[in-house]
């Protein structure tokens, strides 16, 4: 009995090496990494994320965010980092500053608009036709 | 000699479309018969015309021509037959081509289906279409010909673009084109009904059909192209919110809000104008969608070869047929009538309400997509605008509209009681919230965002479940055949609402519950994901007809139980030197695995990439519901009160 | 029948999408504009091409107004160039510092070789660090450095002669 648990144990390293291991060293950075790059461009090929891009450039700038990782910095401070370099067009979330204002504040001012108005257009409407009296049973679109 | 015809036979489709649109619309000015049935004849001539270029296109594709400038850009002698046939559309010039040969097909199928149209309408309307075809076949001819001859003719061709070589290239370009371009016929009738000023009811029925018919082809060359881009770039995604999906996107909400507008101007002759004007908007979209892809204004993973010169023409045409389009709208808009009147709380206002949420979506599609553009020529320097914006903003405003979808089916015409709708859905409510709330636990992570969409598309579903039990309990026979005596636009709206729970189903739980492992592995590895263990058996080189492939074979199991054979492939593309992944996918009704290779790292290991893809086939399921929902209202007999044969034959 | 109004706001809105659409064919949303114009140089030492030991510094260039031209000689844009640096070389209207950038020493050497060396001085920048701090994303991309170490103006892509007739000369002459 126990030389066959002594076998067994003997083997495990080898079921160990059969296992497949991730591609970056430490799954914690390569999260992180994964997380900051899918909201970056690619300078390159300017329709990819930074993530997904397989461009010399991109493996550089990924390496780079890696160690910028390493180094303990901040997402916010990784991004900035970036942005210093190449501008704003390195990310794909626009940053919120006086000349994005209406970007970000354009959906909800379309929205509330749009409905404000037809509320608007229907009362003026109702004030201007006449009534009608009779009630007419839901149908189908 | 056949290029030659097909330039030739291009021109004379020029020359037979200015005379479609300047007989058809003089004759209808001056109430000339003769004249507009001119018109009606150049059209068809035009059609017949611009088919045989398009014929001759492909054949010179077919015979491997690569005398022709274009052919030798787009093919390759060693390109699989169907790939040398779709490359016909793969460069800009063979696109436009499909574009206006599509033009033209719309032009004779509204020629045959029109009969009952009256005269003069008829002749505006294929007059408008006519005008249309001149600006596209004036543009092939003096910026964009595709039979342009290459002197001396290469040895052979510089192939087709790999990521095309792909039977998405064969399927997505026309059936989006037929959708795109079909919305010149809903345009049409806008313009033939402001200038002769009937905006009836009948109208109103009319246009729907024709639209109805051009908003399932886009709905389904939206999905084809997303299905596509999934498992041919090799990770996954199936939207990018890239300037020319968007550019297909906006013309599809806007022609959803058409379809939904339609309903009201035909069952109470209200918001005429408001119909009028979306009609116009939804086919500008789609030149706007041409313009863009083609000018160099935007970068895009579509974009075609880009010119600025061509892109002038276009921006030029685009003011003329839009700019003419709004200022005769401004014209004759006093002149319409209001209509019926109806509640502040009524089927129609909630209708409206939807067309109101599905504008201002296509414009906050429009804002994020055009705003870099924005920022550039005003000199504010240079942003990108990319997914993290656009799905931050657009989930947002699709909410409300997918709630009031729950409350609108049970609205009456005129006057609709909200604290009794309410109160008829309050289980309905509780249960979506309740289920929406607690089955993310069950599946292991509960986020807001995956609870909403559950929600949401729970709330589709309960909604239309009650609608349609209030409906059947009317009827005597037993629940199924009952349901196929309904009215078939009630089937059809039933079915299309729920593609759409369908379609936030799969991707709630794609963005939710995916999983994505880069692994490195060599032969004998397995990696363990998502519960599914993939083993990598080996590589083999495998020959292709104008590629070398690296194939990967990976058995997966799971528990033990095998699952699936997957072979991922490396390819690389011998005339353009291009490496390609070719993506394996096993597709499931819960769960799809993808496996894709990245670059051999060492010896014998290789990078992989893993994902595990919960319900994405939803979301394309979804869409293709949506488009049956369509379908089915076609076949309504109401639309064939007048006209039996043509309208069945429409719906086709 | 007179429009009233309201009715050409949609009119309105499109005639000012055209507007920005007119004004964007003129532009190119792939290039990708410097933000560290006006900003001083990146610091960095780096080790100089064919001549062991030594190493190269922005603040050796301190007092003189100089270009910093990034290149390589896998980059066939480059060779378009190439001549009009040397012109600029050898008319010594300011000095020319090259950034030798993700290239081998040989590789670099053999090009200066055979089209000849406009550079008072090469530095290698092997794996294109010092290349991600200027912002480089293409080459060949070139700097206008001025005596303060403060960067005036990036070229992105070959200079050609008008850019260099109407853009870098100007500036040049200016800062001197």
């Amino acid at each position: 009995m126990i030389k066959k648990i002594i076998l067994v144990l003997l083997f495990l390293p080898l079921l160990a090496m059969a296992e497949a291991q991730p591609m970056g060293d430490d799954p914690a950075v390569e999260e992180r990494l994964k997380a900051l790059s899918t909201e970056l461009r690619c300078l390159v090929c300017q329709n990819q994320t930074l993530a997904d891009s397989s461009a010399p450039l991109a493996e550089d700038l990924r390496r780079e965010i890696r160690e910028l990782i390493a180094k303990g910095m901040s997402d916010k401070e990784i991004t900035d980092y970036l942005v210093v370099r190449y501008g704003d067009f390195v990310r794909y979330r626009p940053p919120v500053k006086s000349q994005t204002l209406l970007l970000w504040v354009g959906p909800t001012i379309l929205l509330l608009a749009g409905l404000g108005g037809l509320w608007w257009a229907l009362r003026k409407r109702n004030a201007l036709l006449p009534d009608e009296n009779d009630n007419e049973e839901g149908e189908e679109a | 000699m056949i290029p030659e015809l097909g330039h030739f036979a291009l021109i004379l489709a020029l020359l037979l479309s200015v005379a479609q649109a300047g007989f058809a619309l003089t004759g209808a000015a001056g109430g000339n018969s003769a004249f507009m049935t001119v018109g009606i004849s150049a059209a068809r001539g035009q059609f017949i015309f611009t088919g045989i270029a398009f014929l001759c296109l492909g054949y010179a594709f077919y015979a491997n021509d690569f005398s022709v400038l274009y052919v030798a850009s787009n093919s390759n002698s060693a390109l699989p037959l169907q790939y040398r046939l779709s490359a016909v559309w793969g460069g800009h010039e063979g696109s436009m081509l499909l574009w206006t040969t599509t033009l033209a097909l719309w032009t004779m199928a509204v020629t045959i289906f029109s009969r009952h149209l009256p005269e003069v309408f008829r002749a505006r309307l294929i007059g408008t279409m006519g005008l249309i075809s001149i600006g596209f076949l004036a543009f092939i001819l003096f910026s964009s010909n595709p039979f342009d001859r290459l002197i001396p003719a290469a040895l052979d061709g510089r192939d087709l673009n790999p990521l095309l070589q792909d039977p998405g290239m064969v399927y997505h370009p026309p059936v989006l084109y037929m959708g795109y371009v079909g919305f010149s016929v809903a345009f049409g009738f806008a313009i033939a009904a402001l200038l002769g000023g009937e905006l009836t009811q009948e109208w109103a029925r009319w246009t729907r059909t024709w639209t109805t018919v051009a908003w399932m082809f886009l709905t389904v060359g939206i999905a084809f192209g997303s299905k596509w881009a999934y498992y041919e770039l090799g990770w996954g995604g199936w939207w990018f919110w890239d300037a020319v999906e968007n550019a297909s996107f906006m013309p599809w909400l806007v022609g959803t809000a058409l379809i939904h507008s339609l309903a009201v101007t035909e069952k109470r002759d209200a918001f005429k104008l408001w119909t009028v004007l979306l009609a116009i908007l939804a086919f500008s979209l789609s030149l706007l969608g041409t313009f863009l892809v083609r000018s160099g204004v935007l970068t895009s993973v579509h974009a075609f070869a880009t010119d600025p010169r061509r892109g002038l023409f276009i921006l030029v045409f685009l003011g003329l047929v839009v700019g003419g389009a709004l200022i005769l709208f401004a014209i004759r808009a006093p002149r319409v009538g209001l209509g019926g009147k109806f509640g502040m709380v009524s089927r129609e206002s909630f209708l409206l309400t939807n067309n109101v949420i599905m504008i201002a979506a296509a414009g906050v599609v429009m804002l994020g997509t055009l705003y870099p553009l924005f920022l550039d020529a005003l000199g504010m320097g240079k942003i990108s605008v990319g997914p993290p914006y656009f799905d931050t903003v657009f989930v947002p405003v699709m909410v409300p509209a997918i709630f009031l979808m729950g409350l609108a089916i049970f609205a009456r015409w005129k006057n609709a009681e909200l604290p009794a709708l309410m109160l008829r859905l309050k289980w309905a409510f509780a249960i979506s919230v309740v289920t929406a709330l607690l089955l993310p636990f069950v599946m292991g992570k509960w986020t807001p965002l995956i609870a909403l969409g559950l929600l949401m598309a729970l709330w589709i579903v309960t909604t239309a479940m009650v609608n349609l039990s209030d409906r059947l309990k009317k009827r005597e026979a037993g629940r199924l055949k009952s349901f196929i005596g309904l009215p078939r636009a009630y089937q059809g709206m039933i079915v299309a609402h729920l593609g759409v729970a369908v379609f936030i189903v799969g991707v709630t739980m794609v963005k939710g519950y995916e999983v994505e492992k880069d692994m490195r592995m060599s032969p004998g590895d397995t990696a363990n994901v998502g519960g599914y263990d993939f083993h990598f058996d080996g590589i083999k080189e495998e020959p292709g007809p104008n590629y070398m492939a690296a194939r990967g074979h990976f058995t997966i199991t799971r528990n033990g139980s095998p699952v699936a054979v997957m072979e991922p492939e490396k390819r690389m593309y011998t005339v353009q030197s291009m490496p390609m992944t070719e993506a394996a996918i096993s597709e499931g009704f819960t769960n799809d695995l993808y496996v894709s290779l990245g670059e051999p790292v060492g010896e014998q290991a290789w990078a992989v990439r893993i994902y595990i893809k919960p319900f994405v086939q939803w979301i394309w399921a979804g869409c293709m519901m949506m488009a049956a929902g369509g379908f089915l209202a076609l076949l309504d007999p109401r639309y064939r009160r007048r006209n039996k044969k043509t309208m069945e034959e429409g719906a086709a | 029948m007179k429009p009233m109004l309201k009715y050409l706001l949609p009119l309105a809105g499109f005639l000012i999408l055209v507007g920005f659409f007119a004004a964007g064919l003129r532009l190119d949303p792939r290039e990708v504009p410097s933000p560290l114009i006006g900003k001083p140089t990146p610091a960095f030492r780096l080790p100089v091409l064919n001549e062991a030991g030594k190493t190269f510094s922005p603040e050796d260039m301190r007092g003189q107004v100089w270009l910093l031209n990034v290149w390589a000689s896998w980059c066939g844009a480059c060779r378009e160039e190439h001549p009009l640096l040397m012109e600029m070389s050898r008319s010594g209207a300011l000095p020319l510092v090259g950034l030798d950038y993700k290239d081998t020493d040989a590789d670099g050497a053999g090009v200066l070789t055979q089209a000849g060396n406009p550079y008072k001085v090469v530095a290698t920048d092997v794996d294109g660090r010092v290349g991600i701090d200027y912002g480089v994303y293409g080459v060949p991309e070139t700097y206008v450095i001025d005596k303060a170490g403060i960067i005036r103006y990036k070229q992105i892509g070959p200079i050609t002669e008008e850019s260099l007739r109407d853009k870098i000369m100007p500036l040049v002459k200016g800062l001197q």
